[in-house]
């Protein structure tokens, strides 16, 4: 992806640009012409769009290329480089985020469908400055990671995986965290880790 | 990626306005795990797309209707699996959707997407300088004397012989769902079985769907057969893979003896495939191992071995018997 999105909050732009429907009916299609040519007139690739968002608690306004994938949007746009880019496909779980509180591949999500919702990354789960969120303690305590590269998303989908209910078993465990790779092999720390941290989540 | 304008649709019919208005270039969009993954490697190239995650009129599911099962297109698969009356009623319903791709991906792809997932071939995916007859039209077909580990061994033709790699349209097959679609002049129905097509000489039309055609909902009727049912699938690795053979199985018995039975393949086949010899060959009979084996070896009949997926004849008849037996345990 080369187009990145830049933050921009100081144009007023209707978010209805984005919509078809009801009221445009009879429109083959609408793109947010008034974002457009303001994106034009800063160099930003024509059809851009403008979307808000939530990251991590914090509405943002972005305009945004519809090329642009959420994850390269967290990382590019926002300086958010917690979620990572190992397959770019799907195929690999590093990307992994919650939208709307459910866990997605970042990586194949499109940033403008993030428009209105609310993004979780690994950045926004410590309850407060200096705290870990139980997984990611558990993560330290069971040794769960080598290089790294992985944890983001592993520790994104394990938090998803016990809110889910899909962390009652090992078997559970590793089916409901397949979609996880870790080429470091680190899987068994990681289920220990997830089966350690599931009662104080549920706790806490 | 080519760039291409992006809107969100709050209306069905102005969805499907936009994308019969907009021309060849114009596809609806749903969860993007298989349209945005394309367009990344390049082999879909869409001007425009049509949201269509915004209706909430597809984004239902009702498991508890009288006659049938209704299943929005629009519904996300994670959802759809984890329905406890499908878990408990249809297990190869719910099997099939929790048993594919990994719960981020269920929890953004549609059923109706689903159905339209394309082929994972290599050299459908890997672009240039593969000749692929589904990607372009007449370039010939690298996969027929290249790695064909993965590729079909039923429904394939000279122009192409790419496995349709979904689990949840077998599963449909199986259970004779309905895809209710609706397009700029009106609705129809089609058979789950009559969606997808064998490949011949035009690879590149996959489905009788037409292009300004939205998928509205599935509907399968409800049966008795579903209880005593599985979706068997066997994989390289055990979970987060695409089938090597899998099948939808589902019985009805009398004591011992099978009254009736559905059994359709997936992973083997161009399309989804549904036996009806091997079913036909089931009934009257005692369920033991050897007629299992019978019905998986009458599933296969047919199936044409390439260079490097001849194990998977003997591997789609083993995974059809093995599904029986799973299945009259549920009985
Ligand atoms: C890593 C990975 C692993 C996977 N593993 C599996 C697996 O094991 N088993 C399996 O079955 N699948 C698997 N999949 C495929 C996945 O299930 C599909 O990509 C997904 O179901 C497609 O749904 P979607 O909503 O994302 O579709 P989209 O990508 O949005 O759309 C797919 C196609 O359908 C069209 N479309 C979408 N909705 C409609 C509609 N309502 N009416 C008309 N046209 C429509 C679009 O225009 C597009 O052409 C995997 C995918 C990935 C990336
Ligand atoms: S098998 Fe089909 S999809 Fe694969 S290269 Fe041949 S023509 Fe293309
Ligand atoms: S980067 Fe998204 S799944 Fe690999
Ligand atoms: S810790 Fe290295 S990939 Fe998982």
């Amino acid at each position: 992806m080369d187009e990145m999105p830049h933050e921009r909050g100081d144009i007023p732009v209707s978010r209805r640009g984005l919509v078809i429907g009801a009221t445009l009916a009879g429109v083959p299609l609408v793109r947010s012409d008034a974002a457009a040519q303001g994106a034009a007139t800063r160099g930003s690739v024509p059809g851009s769009l403008e979307v808000s968002l939530t990251v991590n608690g914090e509405a943002r306004r972005l305009v945004l290329d519809p090329r642009a994938s959420l994850l390269d949007t967290l990382r590019e746009g926002l300086a958010l480089t917690g979620a990572k880019k190992g397959c770019d496909h799907g195929q690999c779980g590093a990307c992994t985020v919650h939208l709307d509180g459910r866990r997605v591949a970042s990586c194949l999500t499109l940033a403008v469908q993030a428009d209105g919702r609310a993004v979780t990354t690994i950045e926004g789960i410590a309850p407060a400055e200096g705290d870990l969120h139980p997984m990611q303690q558990a993560f330290i305590d069971h040794d769960a990671l080598q290089c790294g590269y992985c944890t983001p998303g592993q520790i994104m989908a394990a938090i998803a995986c016990v809110q889910e209910g899909h962390a009652s078993n090992p078997d559970e465990i590793r089916e409901y965290m397949s979609g996880n790779l870790c080429r470091c092999g680190a899987y068994a720390g990681i289920l220990a880790a997830i089966q350690d941290a599931a009662p104080k989540m549920r706790v806490g | 990626m080519r760039p291409f304008s992006y809107a969100r649709a709050d209306g069905q019919a102005a969805a499907i306005r936009a994308v019969s208005a907009g021309g060849a270039g114009t596809r609806f969009l749903a969860g993007g795990t298989t349209l945005y993954d394309l367009m990344k490697l390049g082999v879909e190239a869409p001007e425009r797309l049509v949201d269509i995650n915004a209706l909430p009129a597809i984004r239902g599911f009702d498991t508890t209707g009288p006659r049938e099962l209704v299943f929005g297109a629009g519904a996300r698969m994670s959802d759809v699996a984890a329905d406890p009356r499908l878990v408990a009623e249809y297990p190869a319903l719910s099997e099939s959707l929790w048993k594919a791709a990994s719960q981020q991906l269920r929890n953004m792809a549609s059923l109706g997407g689903n159905l339209l997932q394309r082929t994972r071939c290599a050299y459908f995916r890997g672009g240039e300088p593969f000749a692929c007859n589904k990607r372009v039209p007449g370039s010939g077909c690298a996969a027929r004397e290249g790695i064909d580990r993965g590729h079909a061994v039923l429904g394939g033709s000279e122009a192409c012989i790419a496995t349709y790699p979904g689990d949840w349209a077998v599963a449909l097959a199986a259970f004779d769902g309905v895809v209710d679609v609706a397009g700029p002049n009106g609705s129809r129905s089609i058979p789950l079985d009559a969606l997808h097509r064998e490949p011949g000489t035009t690879p590149e039309v996959e489905t009788s769907l037409g292009r300004d055609e939205m998928i509205l909902r599935i509907r399968v009727p409800v049966t008795p057969l579903g209880r005593a049912s599985t979706y068997h699938k066997i994989r390289d690795r055990e979970s987060y893979a695409f089938a090597l053979a899998s099948a939808a199985v589902a019985l009805r018995m009398e004591g011992e003896v099978v009254r009736e039975a559905r059994i359709a393949l997936g992973g083997l086949a161009t399309r989804p495939w549904r036996a009806r010899e091997a079913e036909r060959g089931l009934v009257g009979q005692r369920l033991t191992a050897e007629a299992a084996r019978a019905a998986g070896d009458a599933a296969l009949r047919g199936a044409r071995p390439g260079h490097h997926n001849a194990f998977r004849i003997e591997l789609g008849a083993r995974t059809v018997a093995d599904a029986l037996l799973i299945a009259r345990q549920r009985v």
